[in-house]
């Protein structure tokens, strides 16, 4: 059985599932049922200066979208960090440390943006024997208002501040977890690494109304009438957390920076998606939430099989396998051409591909008599949509044609590679002198 | 109590009141919303849809599936109506597993069609619960149209008269109307007089008098119809059964499954309702179905449906043949009733067993006997009542003089459905209107 085992900025787990800082991680009777139901390890929620806690809203703290039978796509939430108070957080924390040393245990952190309040929760967590610290530089809600989690990941100049204070008074490896809610996400990543965080985790939450109640008008999740953002998480933004992670992945400037990933993971499939591109492990909220910490052994045996399948001695061989592969769109080949096929074995004859098609893409599918569905390949433009809307798996698949083949919407023979930086309708392009 | 399953003859009572009435609730559930919200997020909204194509009023089922997903039950029910105003009876007598849901895409990806029959029926009963009716009449036309027969074709086309303006008198023979609705569906399909619920409701629209008592060629003629009226639609269903042709059938105990049926549907208490303790029910359809299974349920001891063909032929669908079976009817196929022995009233039935072969259906010199204090003839029902200006043909009307439409069983092309009905009456409906308009 392939090893999961990681070694994630020198700290160690037996396999790359963490659970995220967030209400699952809150206190010590949660972790410890986590850590025993396999999970590799932890980031402690979110602890703040010493003093008063937080509060918490009283009514819904998390609103959600649903797909068919109402699974759960997307959950929202507006809670803040910890509302317990600081010295049981870390009483806690030292003594499931000590009971499971072979399990990560990383604490998140969030206080005011100056060097002291860093440098005395830096100097109070020390003796928990946590394995490093996590910055919360993500959450958008509540806290951002006054000042800390999204208010500071959103300008790089703060991010690479409070991480330099960081280094300076700690240790720790040092991670800095990102908001997703920038225009550009490698600036933010780029910031942490000029202030010498050991890694970068992403993405946190995505400002987010889940729905609006048609009744009252007021966004879901409502308190007493009203509503604010909350923060995104859950299957619905795995999309946008895989391309934030290929970005620094990819970047040159944060090429090589250690990221874990965050986003969305439900499956042993999305982990090793994050971690293809480049994601040296993950961390998972929305589906513990959803489901309680038993997935994770889904999330091992299928990690473990597909290691196996591929010949993965260790996650090393799976992190970043994928980054070579993500370009920009003027680097993919023109000339690769596909089309559409339609298995008629497999086929149901929905017709979901023929409405698709024909009301909103390239009327390249047939409807004939007795419901056979078939793609006309002098209309096919391949672009995938039919495949999408399709019910059953594999059936309509894209298939390649060969070089030299002549396309039959074109005609015009498949080609070698050409992309848009020497195509001939591009502007930018520098012809040849006649 | 005094009689049991074991006590000889047509007696009452077989089993304890109670065992009777959980025997006879509704055999299918109503969906709840939860339920509802499930079954409706499986459906995928097929282009063209397959089901829409199968179901005889052609209702436009993936969208008002949508309109239920989306929680709004009430316009899935407008959607419904719109093309079958008797779509709550239609939700729950068609045999869907031979119409929308056999053609249900689920159904070849998966052997699970979408549960349409339940979806509908969810849906007009939220409706019918909420007192919709969301239909409204145009402005009247001062004409006036006769409906013959107060069944489900001769109410659809009614309703769709109404709806354009027309004035519509409905003449029905019984003492009610609905038509087989009423009288002709086995109970547990129709509980909760919801066939008397439904004719209500669908009398909301207004402009439709219904005269119950009144038959045709015996109380009213076509021809004093078309002199009260601007046009005449004939729903007069078969009036009559086919005979066994078997040497005894007149003696005592042999009688019409319809009969039975009818009657069990307008008997309250079920205790008081006599039946067999061996009971034959000779035929293959869903009558011959509704007839041994409810006898079943009343208590008789053995029940047996014989057919003349092959299982295969047997109209009744598979879902109806395992539902009988399961209530322990037993179906014997490939034999035919010879003779019906007995001293006065029915002893035993002699049946010969059957070739099909390709000279048709052979007897073969093979005899055997069934034990039977009661027998069902439900080998179909015949056209009895037709005026004598109706063309008739293979047992159909085929053809009227001008200002007289027909639909529903009496007429050709139908598949003696409640739902083939309401597609014809109201069809029928659509053509009297340009008529009258024109």
């Amino acid at each position: 059985m392939a090893n999961l085992t990681t070694n994630f900025i020198g700290i160690k787990s037996p396999n790359p599932f963490w659970l995220a800082s967030a209400p699952p991680t809150d206190k010590e009777y949660n972790v410890r049922r986590a850590y025993e139901a396999g999970w590799g390890g932890v980031v402690w929620k979110t602890l703040g200066s010493e003093g008063p806690p937080v509060v918490n809203v009283n009514g819904p703290r998390y609103g959600a979208i649903w797909g068919a039978d109402r699974r759960l796509l997307g959950l929202n939430n507006i809670e803040l960090i910890t509302d317990r108070p600081l010295e049981v957080n870390l009483r806690e924390i030292k003594s499931v440390k000590r009971d499971y040393k072979d399990r990560a245990l990383v604490i998140s952190l969030m206080v005011p943006c100056d060097e002291d309040s860093w440098k005395d929760i830096l100097h109070r967590i020390e003796d928990t024997e946590a394995d490093g610290v996590e910055l919360n530089f993500g959450c958008p809600h509540g806290m951002a208002e006054r000042g800390m989690g999204s208010a500071v990941g959103q300008v790089p100049e703060y991010i690479e501040m409070v991480t330099r204070w960081v280094k300076k008074h700690s240790r720790m490896p040092c991670i800095v977890k990102l908001t997703p809610n920038i225009s550009d996400i490698r600036k933010p990543a780029e910031a942490a690494k000029r202030g010498g965080a050991d890694a970068v985790s992403l993405i946190n939450t995505i400002n987010s109304i889940t729905s609006v109640n048609l009744d009252t008008f007021s966004p879901e999740p409502m308190i007493d009438g009203k509503g604010t953002h909350g923060g995104y998480c859950g299957p619905a933004v795995k999309p946008i957390a895989l391309n934030m992670v290929a970005e620094i992945a990819r970047s040159p400037e944060t090429h090589g920076l250690p990221i874990s990933g965050i986003g969305g993971v439900t499956t042993w499939r999305d982990a090793a998606e994050f971690m293809a591109l480049g994601a040296g492990n993950v961390q998972v909220c929305t589906a513990a939430m959803t489901y309680g910490f038993k997935i994770v052994q889904e999330m091992i045996s299928g990690l473990s099989q597909y290691m196996d399948d591929k010949g993965f001695a260790s996650t090393a061989d799976l992190v970043g396998r994928a980054v070579p592969n993500v370009t920009d769109w003027q680097f993919l080949n023109l000339n690769y051409v596909t089309k559409a096929h339609i298995d008629q074995d497999a086929c149901i004859k929905c017709g979901r591909c023929y409405a698709a098609c024909e009301d909103t893409s390239h009327q390249a599918i047939a409807m004939k008599p007795g419901r056979v569905f078939e793609v006309m390949d002098d209309e096919c433009v391949a672009c995938n949509l039919c495949v999408n809307v399709c019910p059953v798996e594999n059936c309509i698949t894209m298939v390649e044609m060969p070089k030299g083949a002549v396309d039959p919407r074109t005609k015009v023979p498949v080609g070698d590679y050409a992309n848009w930086t020497t195509h001939p309708n591009n502007p930018a392009t520098i012809k040849a002198a006649e | 109590m005094t009689n049991s399953p074991l006590t000889p003859g047509i007696v009452p009572g077989r089993l304890p009141a109670d065992r009777i009435a959980a025997n006879f609730v509704d055999h299918t559930a109503p969906l709840d919303q939860h339920e509802a919200r499930v079954a409706a997020d499986r459906c995928y909204f097929c282009h063209d849809a397959p089901c829409i194509t199968a179901c005889p009023t052609a209702i436009d089922i993936p969208l008002f599936i949508r309109q239920i997903a989306t929680g709004t039950p009430e316009a899935a029910a407008t959607t419904i109506w719109t093309q079958n105003i008797l779509g709550g009876m239609c939700a729950r007598v068609c045999p869907t597993e031979t119409l929308c849901e056999e053609a249900c895409v689920r159904e070849a990806a998966e052997g699970l069609p979408v549960e349409i029959g339940r979806l509908q029926r969810f849906a007009t009963d939220t409706a019918m619960s909420k007192g919709l009716h969301p239909f409204a009449r145009a402005a009247a036309t001062g004409k006036t149209v006769a409906v013959v027969g107060a069944g489900p074709a001769g109410l659809a086309c009614a309703h769709r008269l109404a709806l354009h303006g027309h004035d519509v008198v409905v003449y029905e023979r019984r003492a009610k109307a609905g038509g087989l609705n009423e009288y002709g569906i086995a109970s547990y399909k129709s509980t909760g007089g919801f066939a008397q619920a439904e004719v209500d409701w669908l009398l909301q629209i207004g402009g439709i008098t219904i005269q119950t008592g009144v038959e045709l060629g015996r109380d009213i003629t076509l021809e004093g119809l078309l002199a009260q009226h601007d046009a005449v639609f004939l729903g007069i269903g078969l009036g009559g059964v086919n005979a066994l042709r078997a040497a005894g059938e007149d003696k005592a105990g042999v009688a019409n499954a319809v009969d039975f049926i009818a009657e069990l549907r307008q008997t309250d208490d079920l205790t008081t309702l006599p039946v067999g303790r061996d009971v034959v029910v000779i035929g293959g359809g869903m009558t011959a179905v509704d007839a041994a299974v409810q006898s079943k349920l009343l208590g008789a001891e053995n029940v047996t449906i014989v057919y003349r063909r092959g299982q295969e032929k047997m109209s009744a669908s598979g879902y109806e043949q395992e539902h009988a079976t399961r209530y322990g009817v037993r179906i014997l196929c490939n034999a035919a009733p010879v003779a019906v022995h007995g001293n006065g009233s029915v002893g035993e039935v002699e049946f010969a067993y059957t070739i099909d072969g390709p000279n048709g259906l052979v007897l073969t010199e093979e005899r055997f006997r069934l034990k039977a204090d009661q027998v069902f003839k439900a080998i179909g029902q015949t056209l009895t009542d037709a005026p004598a200006v109706a063309q008739v043909a293979g047992g159909k009307i085929t053809g009227l003089p001008a200002r007289v439409w027909a639909g529903g069983d009496c007429a050709a092309g139908g598949e003696d459905l409640t739902v083939t009905a309401v597609a014809q009456g109201r069809d029928a409906a659509e053509q009297i209107n340009i008529f009258l308009k024109g």
